[in-house]
């Protein structure tokens, strides 16, 4: 009980007002054990999918990964009790850590499939890419909680928070990871936008693009245009880059209405399909079990998305609030970017389908941001500090 | 500013009035903008985040839904993997059987990269037991290169058994190398039956972009002879098998599989036996000699001399010995029956009497004067007798066969009848035999000679009554036109004389469509053959049978293949023995028998044999006689509904 004693500075106190000393037992009982069964029912389709992708075995995918779904839910969990104020205080030196995780990732990173994303920290291999995106989710709840929707209007107020966001998409598109970039990018973006970023800010700020993308692509080299060129049509490039899209593509396609059926996917079974059990897991549900189960799971992700951004709206709190928006929106980004990586619609990009692909790091962090959507969720009534929203608080 | 936060917290939490309850109403106000900013955006990027995944959902409904046969096709074709299968080459084989062209077991060393941990290691250890050449080991290499680790590269074939035994006892040592069977062609009776049967050889890219068949391993095509010919017979039809397979192409289950239909049985009208007695009558001199059968033109026996070994094409001919086959002057990768051409000479002169006698020109008794030569448009020809031949008939003319009855009766008729005539007869036209590469010989025209911007001479016509200037023929031609001239018929001369023992329509003679000449005209003709070998002053008494009851009528030729000039006729001192190999005449002999039942036609030419009477003339006998005798059976029996009907 003593650890999760309000605790925390002056400074924190003043943001946040007391939290209510909830007993474990009722602090268990605000958890939203609704939520935690979708989370349960999509890694129960993870599970299957990836005995599929076995060869209809729990091994070598679905055991392991079961494992640490486990894990997972009890980190989940755990870190649903804390209190806002304890992750307040940890939201810095969680960020620096993954900072320095991503350089030590470029320092001495192991090359899989062309780019340096893992590093082995205690035997473990772990990707700091995925670890970034919830240690920013929770840097920014926190750096915004403190800036009052009122100081919103003041753009100076966003460049530290800017910084803070460009910092690790840099590193990670140094690794090169651009789907993870520009997932960590759409983070930030979402949350600047929900803490109350002007719009007149926005539209300044879009502005240029149209014109730097255009001086971007006449400073790209001809192979970099031959990239994007098979990017768009994969067909000109069918046993090259586009080898990957066109196997999903077909895998996805033949899986028509009803699907093959459970283990008789051809292009998966076969091996034609890469990557079948991380990044394109997705592709043998869908080939399996059709357009049908493919709408199932796409529909249990809206669900979860759509939950954590009710629940972010339900919070009284700026900071649970921003900080239960940022992993809904960091849940959604991973998902759109799967699912149009594996549909053909955008360049492949090292993405898993979260709680579904094969990948320790995908999955503890992914389960960590769940733990601070709960923590967001069980302390929902908790209200701001005067500091927080109020436009004339002043600052230690 | 002191705030104490500590009363106010929950959900109903407590608020205070008063002084500092105004200030808090302002800041409730302001956390309640804020909040409605954040919920307002919040259901923003719900709809958003909605609105993108239903997207992605009618993406996958186009996917899955819209082009679902179409990519299900694009799967199918991922993962069923067609394979055809090599047919076995059909064989060829002679009249009785016995095989001219057939598959042979061939033992092979092949090498399975994926079983061994150290290929160049295993390769090497190879060589130590089995030499490798070094275009093996390049091949070896190249392969390797190509092909994916589980498809066996062939080390070595034509494995001996010795071999074998040597790397079955050293198989620890050799991780991944296995003993494997496959077939080659092989050719029992060698150079014999080389220029008939052909030959095979790899096929070259553009034969593998026609067919597909032919790009599997082992295939062959015929280059040469039958084996070329009837090559789309003997190649069979591929069979296939389809067999999944995963994306490295590994082959997983058979799922259906479609026998192919073997290559056809093709059998020669040849006789193998006959075939090595003409040739061991003709020995080592470059000549060319065919038996046909003059019933139906079926070819018993053709030979030309010197030939080679065809299995050498199979496994590729060395530099050395190709030099050695174009640089002799011999020419044996020629087919001579079929391709070589030779003037007929003065057995061209029953085409001319008959070219008179259909045309009614002159009457079998009508009588020319030879003086030893005759004298058109100022310039003067010579008889083969210095001395001349006297009154001299149609018999007389070609039982002496004397040059100027025939110059006589050539310029009264002139060339386009003789060249109809011929040409109906089969010389120097191009005749329908089942082998690639026969010319045509040529029987000059006025016409001719015209398209070559050549005036056409009254001499021209005066030599080409007896076979000499432009008039070239083949042996195989020669043969055709003397069965024509002992039969009536205008049978065509042929190889195949059954497909998977099924009688082809030509070994019929009533195939065989009557000639349109008067019978008068071939009885005199006929005759005039008779003469020549049979009776007393002809000019072939070598050519008599020795089989008593059985009489031969033939014509001999000698053919110049340089003019000899008047200088060196009158010295008086010309011989033609004397004369370089090359400049001597070509000896020719055309014969049928027995005379009253004409059953063979037999053509000789010799090249460079100097005289036909005294070269030709007895080869061709020999040869008659072996025909005749050698399987006397086959004489009474008329060609048969089977096979073995010939026997």
């Amino acid at each position: 009980m003593s650890a999760l004693r309000p605790s925390g500075s002056r400074f924190h106190r003043r943001l946040l007002r007391e939290e209510p000393g909830f007993s474990l037992a009722s602090r268990l009982w605000r958890v939203n054990w609704l939520y935690v069964l979708l989370i349960c029912a999509l890694a129960g389709v993870g599970y299957v999918a990836l005995c599929s992708a076995g060869g209809g075995s729990a091994r070598p995918y679905a055991g392991p990964q079961a494992m640490r779904f486990g894990f997972g839910l009890i980190l989940m969990v755990t870190v649903g009790m804390l209190p806002l104020r304890l992750l307040m205080r940890l939201a810095f030196p969680t960020y620096l850590a993954s900072l320095g995780l991503l350089v030590a990732v470029l320092r001495m990173g192991h090359v899989g499939k062309g780019a340096e994303r893992w590093i082995i920290v205690g035997g473990v291999q772990i990707q700091p890419s995925e670890f970034a995106k919830v240690a920013l989710v929770l840097m920014l709840a926190t750096w915004f909680s403190r800036i009052s929707y009122a100081r919103m209007g003041n753009p100076l107020r966003l460049i530290i928070p800017a910084v803070m966001t460009l910092l690790p998409v840099g590193l990670v598109l140094k690794e090169p990871n651009l789907g993870t970039a520009v997932i960590i990018g759409g983070i930030g973006a979402a949350l600047f936008f929900a803490a109350g970023m002007r719009l007149w800010q926005i539209v300044l700020l879009c502005l240029p693009v149209p014109a730097l993308l255009k001086i971007a692509y006449a400073h790209l080299h001809d192979y970099q245009r031959a990239r994007i060129t098979t990017f768009l049509h994969p067909e000109s490039d069918p046993l090259g880059a586009g080898y990957n899209i066109i196997q999903s593509k077909i895998a996805l396609g033949s899986g028509g209405m009803w699907g093959k059926g459970y283990l008789q996917g051809t292009q998966g079974q076969l091996n034609f399909l890469p990557e079948k059990q991380t990044d394109f897991i997705f592709t043998t549900i869908a080939e399996e079990w059709g357009f049908v189960g493919g709408i199932v799971v796409m529909g249990l992700l809206l669900l979860l998305i759509l939950g954590g951004m009710a629940m972010a709206i339900r919070s009284r709190n700026r900071f649970g609030r921003l900080l239960a928006l940022g992993i809904s929106v960091n849940f959604f980004l991973y998902c759109l970017v799967n699912l149009s990586m594996v549909m053909g619609a955008i360049p492949v990009g090292g993405v898993p389908l979260p709680l579904v692909s094969y990948g320790g790091s995908s999955m503890l962090t992914v389960m960590l941001g769940f733990g601070f959507l709960m923590s967001s969720w069980v302390n929902r009534d908790v209200r701001s500090g005067e500091s927080a929203d109020n436009g004339e608080a002043s600052e230690p | 500013m002191k705030f104490s936060g500590r009363k106010i917290f929950g959900r109903s939490g407590g608020r205070h009035r008063g002084r500092q309850g105004k200030r808090q109403n302002r800041d409730q106000e302001l956390r309640d903008r804020g909040r409605g900013v954040f919920t307002r955006r919040a259901l923003l990027l719900m709809a958003a985040q909605t609105a993108t995944l239903g997207l992605l959902g009618r993406k996958l409904y186009d996917l899955q839904i819209t082009s679902g046969e179409h990519f299900a096709k694009l799967a199918t074709r991922n993962q069923i993997s067609k394979r055809l299968l090599a047919p076995p080459r059909g064989r060829i084989i002679d009249r009785f059987g016995k095989a001219l062209a057939s598959n042979q077991t061939n033992w092979r060393a092949l090498l399975l990269p994926e079983e061994t941990t150290d290929v160049p290691g295993t390769i090497e250890r190879f060589a130590a037991i089995v030499p490798l050449e070094d275009h093996d080991r390049t091949r070896i290499a190249r392969e390797m290169r190509h092909q994916r680790k589980f498809v066996p590269v062939m080390l070595r074939e034509f494995l001996s058994w010795n071999e074998m035994a040597r790397i079955e006892l050293n198989a620890p040592g050799l991780p991944g190398v296995l003993i494997d069977v496959g077939t080659t062609r092989t050719y029992p009776e060698g150079p014999l039956t080389a220029h008939i049967v052909g030959y095979v050889a790899p096929p070259n890219e553009q034969d593998v972009a026609r067919s597909a068949l032919l790009a599997l391993p082992g295939m062959r095509m015929g280059r040469s002879g039958i084996e070329q010919s009837q090559d789309d017979l003997l190649r069979g039809e591929a069979g296939a098998v389809e067999m999944e397979v995963n994306s490295v192409g590994r082959v997983l289950a058979e799922l259906d599989r479609v026998d192919g239909t073997p290559g056809r049985e093709i059998t020669l009208s040849l006789d193998a036996g006959l075939q090595q007695a003409v040739q061991n009558r003709i020995g080592d001199t470059a000549a060319s000699a065919v038996v046909m059968d003059c019933r139906n033109g079926e070819v018993l026996a053709m030979v030309s001399t010197p030939s080679f070994d065809p299995s050498l094409f199979d496994s590729g001919v060395s530099k050395a010995q190709w030099i050695a086959w174009t640089n002799d002057e011999r020419t044996p990768l020629i087919n001579k029956a079929v391709a070589g051409v030779y003037p007929p000479g003065s057995t061209f002169k029953p085409a001319v009497a008959m070219a008179a006698l259909q045309n009614k020109m002159i009457s079998p008794a009508d009588c020319f004067v030879c003086r030893g030569y005759i004298d058109v448009g100022g310039a003067r020809f010579h008889c083969w007798a210095r001395h001349g031949h006297g009154s001299v008939n149609l018999h007389l003319g070609l039982k002496y066969s004397c040059d100027v009855y025939f110059y006589e009766v050539a310029r009264r008729i002139g060339m386009d009848r003789i060249a109809a005539t011929s040409h109906e007869l089969g010389l120097g036209t191009k005749l329908d035999i089942e082998l690639p590469h026969t010319r045509a010989g040529l029987i000059p025209t006025p016409e001719w000679r015209q398209k070559h911007n050549h005036h056409w001479n009254g001499g021209d016509t005066i030599v080409s009554g007896i076979g000499q200037g432009f008039v070239q023929v083949t042996p195989l031609q020669l043969a055709t036109y003397t069965s024509r001239i002992a039969t009536g018929r205008a049978i065509g001369p042929h190889l195949v004389r059954a497909i998977n023992g099924k009688l082809t329509p030509e070994s019929d003679p009533e195939h065989w469509p009557v000639l349109d000449m008067p019978e008068q005209a071939f009885k005199a003709i006929r005759e005039g053959m008779f003469a020549v070998v049979n009776e007393a002053h002809g000019t072939a008494p070598k050519a008599r049978l020795p089989i008593p009851g059985i009489e031969m009528a033939g014509k001999t030729g000698s053919a110049q293949v340089r003019r000899v000039s008047r200088a060196l006729r009158e010295s008086g001192h010309f011989n033609s023995a004397r004369l370089p190999w090359e400049y001597r005449p070509h000896a020719l002999f055309i014969c049928f028998a027995p005379y009253d039942a004409p059953r063979y036609a037999v053509s000789v030419v010799i090249e460079h044999g100097n005289a036909g009477a005294e070269f030709a003339a007895p080869l061709a006998r020999n040869i008659m006689t072996d025909a005749l005798l050698r399987d006397p059976a086959n004489r009474r029996t008329p060609p048969g509904q089977t096979v073995a009907d010939a026997l």
